[in-house]
């Protein structure tokens, strides 16, 4: 363990490998993996809490962050009239036989003494309530997604500037866990990570089915901003002037004040996210949520509710986790679906945490940037290097041809092996857990 | 009474025989993950990856067979490739074991630690495949493609259905009642079977018993490898191969073996074949078999599709969910770690 | 010299002693009792014997071999079977298989023992492709023990053999003992129902706080009022 460089060199020695990509290739691509380290680390932060603070295994942030781009489309997009009112009739009513199939089951349940007839009563509940909604559900989709198909097919969203996704991505992503949390909470860590793995996948297929709600696999583009736009600034006096203060040109430049007004937001959000875990892990709530995951037994006995402290934690962390997606939506200004996979939205996030530091805030940060950093630059890296090691072939041998169109792949066996060795030899990570009073 | 046949035939060719072979492609994944989790107590996550890396190299052992004029028609080459490709899943489940599982072993680590190390793995076995045969669609299948043509069967039978059984399906069955029936064999009547089964029961009485762990553990791996290579290479002929699906089959594949009861091998291949039929049953399109059975005035509109196959990966969920919460020992109970 | 002693065992789990300068010792063909207080350290005397403690101080004999330094399962291979006080079957396997995991590491033919096994508990012949974790507490108990014997050893330790089975149960359970004394193996038992214990037992060790504090026949210790007022209720 005293082995590894000391924290601050970890930063600094980040921040140099940034400032080498900005002058070796460019300041855009550096500031972008800036940005999407910045994106990253929030989501650490969020899978962090859950890991870290309870002790919660969650296979599914791809989920969550799919929520949150979601979110994204559904705060900032206009509403299309015409679909709200093909369809929204039948699709409300739909709502609303859902809402009552699940309130007549609740019901049914209370009012049934446990056993095997209490559930067969359920389960026939649900499936006549979900036929029900089905018979409006269909025709309101057939609907809404005939409204101009090839540029909507779907029903818009609120027509609010784009910033405000970000909380309620939270929201979504929170909402989502709750109810996922609510039922498989309390599950043994496998089950539960299994569970999530489950629900972010089913999470993904219903975005990309339901073309009525955001498009599907047809994406979402031209979202609106919270930052001004490359053509607005190259336009604008007080820009030009001050582009030419600085010797560079407009088009470029444009490209790089945007990154860096994209960048400005997100270290707020970051710094603020720090600082409210920061206080909350010193309060007593802090404290307890410690004590609980170092011993669940004796804090059970002490009369803690363990359960509802983990949904607590769940929750935010998916939150967090949302709030990220909604961030990295609005950074890419579309909502493309098929753009989720769970290596890069859940393992990759895992390994962020495991070599930052399970526990520790900082060390989230850490491990987001460096693991971001080596993700991106892996690639390159790798196709470099299979042209060195084929240089001596002609080329077009194939050898060298599959090796140069498989290097992008390395850069995912580098990560299993850095998981690997900082699980084994350095499992507490870069920055361990602080140990508070 | 000839509908009826007709919607029988119907339901055998698109629900029965498809239920059937993913049944047990599904099964031969759950044996091996419910193994690993009775001998070694942890939920392998790699699993699906290490199905994927035995599959590759059947594939390409397939390939160069096929290059070489080599075959076995009207059987598939890949049977012929097939015990080089579990030959080399077993080499690489048991460097895996030794470099990294065997150290959290000996320290009696969390169930957690081999979790997240086995995520760590997933990683090396998924980036090694799709950088030696790259990550999109592979076909390797030859040899004849059905054991009953739709149309030798409409003329036998005369009737306007037909009933079609693809070779691989034949085989994937076969394959998966041949190697059930030896693994259970195995477990059931040989020592070493036995003294796996009481590892898995007892980890302390067997020591004491003096059965040594390490042993119980290579055969584990060894055993693991080899349904992970025939269940992948199954899917592969009967499907197709692509790194990604394999990946996502660990939903199903888990859920079949918690159903079940997670360490029993009996539990997975029940489990696996209630979650094949359910996802076959439930993203069917019953309108033609109800236009069948029904008389005209009642004939559907709709498609009659409970969910649609998009949704293939809810069923297993939900069934899992709902496993997890009424019983979550599964059917033959099961350890519950 | 005895065949197995447990001479000045002194240590614990890791932590603070457990045992001070303890000695057990048994005969071949003689029950030595291990009775005391809560706490007392009855069964880390016993384990500390079978080797699932390393002790800081003292040595273990067995036919005058020093076997202090080894494993469980090596003293196993000695001669030495033991029966822990839980889990001591395998629940999903059949009696059968059970008795068959208890001659595991047995190399010859090993049906003549399991007859004897059979003999010796009939109710287990008769339910011997029965899975052991359906059987009752005194049935599982005798699967217990006779896994134990499968290896012929020369020593067979209990741990609380009969702790939570009926009072009938448990007198068969005794009687079994006997049985098993009297084909020349040396037995060696921890138990709470110290009268009935010491009433079969051919020596008796009463152990407080790790230490030995009466050590004599079953038979005087029972007579004993300074052992009677204290553990056997007067």
């Amino acid at each position: 363990m005293s082995s590894l460089p000391r924290p601050p060199f970890l930063f600094a020695g980040v921040v140099l490998a940034l400032m080498a990509v900005g002058f070796s290739q460019s300041w855009g691509v550096s500031l972008s993996i800036v940005n999407l380290c910045l994106i990253s680390a929030v989501m650490a932060l969020g899978l962090n809490m859950q890991w870290g603070y309870a002790g919660l295994i969650n296979l599914g942030a791809m989920g969550f962050a799919a929520l949150g781009g979601l979110a994204g489309v559904l705060v900032s997009k206009a509403p299309i009239a015409e679909a709200w009112s093909a369809g929204g009739g039948n699709l409300g009513l739909s709502v609303v036989m859902v809402v009552a199939t699940v309130a007549v089951a609740l019901l049914g349940r209370r009012f049934m003494s446990r056993g095997p007839l209490r559930n067969i009563v359920t389960a026939v509940i649900i499936v006549a309530g979900y036929f029900l909604a089905r018979t409006f559900f269909d025709p309101a989709v057939d609907a809404i997604e005939s409204i101009d198909g090839a540029k909507a097919g779907y029903l818009g969203g609120a027509g609010l500037p784009i910033i405000l996704s970000w909380v309620v991505g939270g929201a979504l992503a929170g909402g989502a866990a709750w109810m996922i949390g609510k039922i498989a909470l309390g599950l043994r860590t496998d089950y539960f990570a299994i569970a999530t793995l489950g629900i972010s996948e089913i999470i993904l297929a219903v975005i990309k089915n339901e073309d009525w709600l955001s498009r599907g696999v047809k994406n979402v583009t031209g979202l609106n901003r919270p930052v001004p736009y490359e053509i607005d600034l190259q336009t604008s006096p007080w820009f030009l002037d001050m582009v030419a203060w600085l010797g560079a040109d407009p088009v470029s430049g444009s490209s790089i004040f945007v990154k860096l007004c994209y960048a400005a937001l997100f270290i707020a959000v970051l710094l603020i996210l720090i600082w409210l875990l920061e206080r909350a892990l010193n309060s007593p709530w802090g404290r307890m949520m410690r004590a609980i995951r170092d011993n669940e037994d004796a804090a059970e006995a002490m009369g803690k509710n363990v359960t509802r402290r983990h949904l607590q934690i769940f929750v935010l962390g998916a939150a967090v986790i949302g709030m990220a997606g909604a961030m990295l939506t609005t950074l890419d200004g579309q909502f493309t679906p098929g753009s989720y996979n769970p290596l890069r939205f859940t393992f990759v996030i895992w390994v962020m945490v495991i070599v930052g530091g399970s526990g520790n805030n900082w060390g989230s940060v850490l491990g987001a940037f460096i693991i971001w950093f080596m993700w991106i630059e892996a690639e390159p890296a790798g196709i470099w290097l299979m042209d060195v090691v084929t240089s001596g072939l002609d080329e077009s041998n194939p050898l060298r041809l599959h090796l140069l169109r498989s290097a992008p792949h390395m850069r995912v066996i580098v990560m299993g092996l850095v998981l690997l060795l900082m699980l084994r030899f350095s499992p507490k990570g870069l920055m361990p857990e602080v140990r508070r009073r | 009474m000839t509908e009826i046949f007709n919607a029988l035939v119907l339901l055998t060719n698109f629900v029965l025989v498809p239920g059937l072979t993913y049944g047990s492609q599904l099964a031969l994944g759950a044996l091996g993950v419910t193994i690993i989790y009775g001998i070694l107590r942890f939920a392998n996550f790699a699993h699906g990856d290490l199905m994927s890396f035995g599959t590759m190299f059947v594939i390409l052992l397939t390939w160069w067979f096929q290059s070489m004029g080599v075959g076995i028609d009207p059987l598939p080459t890949a049977l012929l490739a097939l015990p080089f490709g579990i030959g080399a899943a077993i080499l690489l489940t048991l460097f895996a074991d030794k470099t990294v599982y065997r150290f959290y072993r000996r320290r009696k680590s969390a169930p957690v630690i081999f979790l997240i190390a086995s995520i760590g793995l997933m990683f090396v076995y998924s980036g090694t495949v799709r950088f030696i045969i790259g990550p999109a669609d592979q076909q390797f299948a030859d040899g004849a493609r059905f054991l009953l043509k739709v149309q030798e069967f409409k003329e036998v039978t005369g009737l306007k259905e037909g009933l079609a059984i693809k070779l691989s399906q034949g085989l994937s069955v076969g394959v998966a009642v041949i190697v059930v029936v030896a693994l259970f064999w195995f477990l059931q009547k040989s020592r070493t079977g036995k003294a796996m089964r009481a590892y898995s029961d007892n980890e302390d009485l067997a020591l004491l018993s003096g059965i040594n762990p390490e042993r119980v553990v290579f055969f584990a791996w060894v055993i693991a490898a080899a349904l992970a290579t025939i269940a992948g290479t199954m899917y592969g002929l009967d499907k197709s191969f692509k790194p990604y699906t394999y990946f996502q089959l660990l939903l199903p594949i888990f859920a079949s073996a918690i159903l079940g009861g997670i360490g029993h091998p009996i539990g997975a291949i029940v489990g696996a074949f209630i979650v094949a039929f359910s996802e076959v049953t439930i993203t069917y399109a019953y309108k033609k078999f109800l236009r069948y059975l029904l008389p005209e005035s009642w004939e559907p509109d709709s498609l009659v599709q409970l969910l649609s196959t998009d949704y293939k990966f809810a069923v297993s969920f939900v069934i899992l969910v709902v496993v997890l919460l009424v019983r979550p020992t599964g059917v033959f109970r099961g350890k519950v770690i | 010299m005895s065949f197995l002693i447990g001479k000045n065992m002194t240590g614990g789990y890791g932590g603070a002693d457990i045992l001070h300068g303890c000695t057990i010792a048994v005969d071949r063909g003689e029950i030595a009792v291990i009775v005391g207080p809560n706490g007392a350290g009855k069964s880390t005397a016993m384990k500390a014997i079978f080797g699932m403690l390393s002790l800081r101080e003292g040595t273990v004999l067995l036919d005058n071999e020093d076997i202090t330094q080894l494993s469980p399962q090596q003293r196993v291979g000695k001669g030495m079977s033991f029966v822990p006080q839980n889990n001591n079957v395998f629940a999903t396997m059949t009696v059968q298989e059970n008795l068959e995991m208890g001659a595991y590491l047995r190399t010859d033919d090993f049906s003549e023992t399991m007859q004897q096994i059979y003999d010796l508990f009939p109710i287990l012949h008769e339910k011997k492709n029965q899975p052991a974790g359906e059987l009752s507490g005194g049935q599982r108990q005798q699967v217990a023990v006779g896994r134990a014997l499968m290896t012929q050893p020369s020593v067979l330790m209990l741990d609380e053999p009969t702790a939570g089975v009926s009072p009938i149960v448990m007198d068969e359970l005794f009687d079994r003992i006997l049985e098993i004394r009297a084909t020349g193996i040396a037995i060696l038992m921890v138990e709470q129902n110290a009268r009935q214990a010491l009433m079969v037992a051919d020596k008796g060790y009463v152990l407080v706080t790790g230490e030995n504090r009466f050590t004599d026949s079953g038979q005087a210790l029972l007579e004993n009022p300074d052992v009677r007022r204290s553990f056997l209720g007067g």
